[in-house]
């Protein structure tokens, strides 16, 4: 089902949480809402879901106005943050709730059928008797998911959905739910302050700040059209470096960088630490080694520049590189913005 | 014994396991030798008589009515006190603690004045035909004054504690309001509600101060054990008042008992592997 937000306004006591965000999501598609914390992005989330009420504005769900519908009625499937299983209840039974507790009357059987259906979904088949105290954290969170997908939700709204787990059994999840999602094919949204997370699972990435979305697009357009500094640095560690744009050309500290229909005068330069090298003569920004950080992929140059700007510089294992080292810093490519 | 990294272990175990012996184990091992020291046969007779049998009736009727209404008053009052914010909140709070904290003695006054047929309550109730001072309605009542605390603060905890994302779960599958008390709520207070339930009810049983001012203490129908003991205690019958002790000693026991089981079974999702 197709979801549009229509100038979306949440104010809590004194505190606007969402200013007048109006979002369109096609039916079918996986967003990522992708914000720092008290960037409304939760708000916005759970307005969706009819677990708040928007003060202004509307929430259409196709073509109806599902503003003032309440959560029970909406249709939505909500996975929380730290799952809210019912504690006392089975594996089975959580999955069962909603189909137990629905108007629609169903026979025990068929529930039970479903809620089978639903364990061979999530792989858990077999521990439908367990209670949610027995199983881990990746598990519960399948469960969380299941329970959700069993009302036959018209669009699935995730919080946070693997913020509690450790990083091997986040990275698995998150490929699993790209598959169900392909298999299912339901409008999916999900919360996350994880850029990682929102560039690989979302066909299209929605970034907030501020309770107001600064830029949306699929991972590919946010990664390579960052449309203003807030972006380029949300998405990835940068270097910044000012500069002064004339004519075209950005230059900083003896370094010039095109500057991509930035207009004259002072700017900001960014420049990922992939984006920049070293080498002995420049021309570049002269710079002194100050640590080399080994990593697996790479050697982390920590430098400082003459101007006495911090730089952070990813190089091949194989270089040769240590501390106390002078040289210049070469820019590969980076986004100027004028201040 | 197991290298502890805790400090103190030793003395302090010291401490209170001799505390615990002197005080509360001490005087029950007492009371069972003093009621072993009658003969079987003497024994049966004493616990067995016709007037310790009506005071049994009375005082394990009275506190399980008041146990069963406090247990559905108690969770009201938890529930307001917890969820919803009103002024005058942390008043009622407050005042939830008063049957403990005051002499059960001026609580019995001031509820037989209040109860008795030219009281406030007794005489507008007398017009209407019920008489509750000196019967067992008086009984019930002061019972359910001693014993109202044990509930509510053995549920409020609990219902603070609840996770509100397991409620918002709950309504975004559908479930009505009444359907995620019943299913969600109701079942995750069970093991306060138990604990509550058997502290209200031993209180109960052994209640005095409250109610001999208000029960009227006529041998066969409104005099508790409680106090036929003392009567016993008075009348230098040691033995005896030691023989029915123990009957009340054992009802409590058992009482325990049948709660931890209850709990532990509402608790089992608890458990892992």
């Amino acid at each position: 089902m197709k979801i549009r937000l229509d100038n979306v306004i949440k104010t809590f006591d004194t505190f606007r949480a969402v200013h007048g965000v109006s979002l369109e999501v096609e039916s079918g598609e996986l967003i990522a809402l992708l914000g720092p914390s008290g960037s409304g992005k939760t708000t916005i989330l759970r307005m969706v879901a009819g677990l708040e009420y928007a003060d202004g504005g509307h929430i259409y769900f196709g073509d109806q106005d599902a503003t003032d519908i309440p959560v029970r009625d909406r249709g939505v499937g909500f996975v929380f943050q730290h799952y809210a299983l019912f504690p006392h209840m089975t594996v089975a039974e959580n999955i069962g709730f909603g189909m137990s507790v629905s108007k629609v009357k169903r026979e025990k059987a068929a529930i039970a059928e479903r809620v089978n259906q639903l364990l061979k979904l999530v792989r858990l088949e077999g521990l439908g008797d367990r209670f949610p105290a027995q199983i881990s954290g990746g598990q519960r969170q399948r469960v969380a998911l299941a329970r959700a997908l069993a009302v036959d939700p018209k669009v699935l709204l995730l919080d946070e959905p693997f913020g509690a787990l450790d990083a091997n059994v986040r990275h698995d999840l998150r490929r699993w739910l790209r598959e169900i999602h392909q298999e299912l094919g339901i409008t999916t949204i999900f919360v996350t302050h994880d850029q990682e997370e929102a560039l690989d699972l979302a066909d299209r990435v929605v970034i907030l700040k501020e309770g107001q979305i600064v830029q949306q697009g699929t991972p590919q357009e946010v990664c390579r059209e960052p449309k203003d500094a807030f972006v380029l640095k949300f998405l990835g560690d940068a270097n910044r470096l000012a500069g002064e744009v004339s004519g075209g050309i950005a230059r900083a500290g003896g370094a010039e960088i095109a500057a991509g229909g930035a207009s004259d005068g002072p700017a900001e330069i960014y420049a990922r630490p992939r984006d920049l090298d070293w080498s002995a003569e420049g021309p570049g920004v002269s710079a002194t080694v100050s640590r080399v950080l080994d990593r697996p992929g790479e050697r982390r140059v920590i430098a400082t520049a003459v101007t006495g700007e911090p730089l952070e510089l990813d190089v091949d294992p194989e270089r040769e590189i240590a501390a106390g080292d002078t040289g210049f810093v070469t820019f590969r490519r980076a986004k100027v913005f004028a201040l | 014994m197991r290298r502890n990294i805790l400090p103190g272990l030793r003395l302090s175990l010291g401490i209170t396991l001799f505390y615990v012996g002197l005080i509360v184990v001490l005087p029950l091992a007492a009371l069972v030798v003093k009621a072993a020291s009658l003969g079987p046969a003497e024994y049966w007779l004493i616990v067995s008589s016709s007037r310790a049998l009506a005071s049994y009736r009375v005082t394990a009727l009275s506190a399980l009515v008041a146990t069963v209404f406090n247990l559905f008053f108690g969770l009201a009052l938890a529930w307001v006190l917890t969820r919803y914010r009103f002024p005058g909140r942390r008043i009622v709070d407050a005042m939830v603690d008063l049957p403990f904290a005051l002499p059960t003695a001026v609580a019995g006054i001031s509820l037989t004045a209040l109860f008795s047929s030219n009281g406030w309550f007794g005489s507008l109730l007398s017009e209407a035909g019920i008489k509750v001072a000196y019967t067992p309605i008086g009984i019930m009542i002061a019972m359910c004054f001693t014993s109202l605390p044990f509930i509510v603060r053995t549920v409020q905890p609990v219902l603070e504690d609840l996770d509100p994302a397991l409620e918002e779960a709950a309504q975004s599958l559908g479930g009505s309001d009444w359907t995620i008390f019943r299913k969600v709520i109701l079942p995750l207070l069970t093991p306060a509600l138990l604990a509550g339930l058997s502290l209200s009810f031993a209180r109960s049983l052994g209640e005095f101060g409250a109610i001999i001012f208000i029960a009227g203490n006529q041998p066969m129908s409104t005099e508790i054990t409680a106090l036929l003991i003392f009567i016993r205690l008075e009348e230098y019958d040691y033995q005896a008042a030691a023989a029915i002790a123990s009957v009340l000693l054992l009802t409590a026991f058992a009482m325990l008992a049948v709660t931890n089981w209850l709990q532990a079974r509402a608790l089992r999702y608890t458990l892992k592997g």
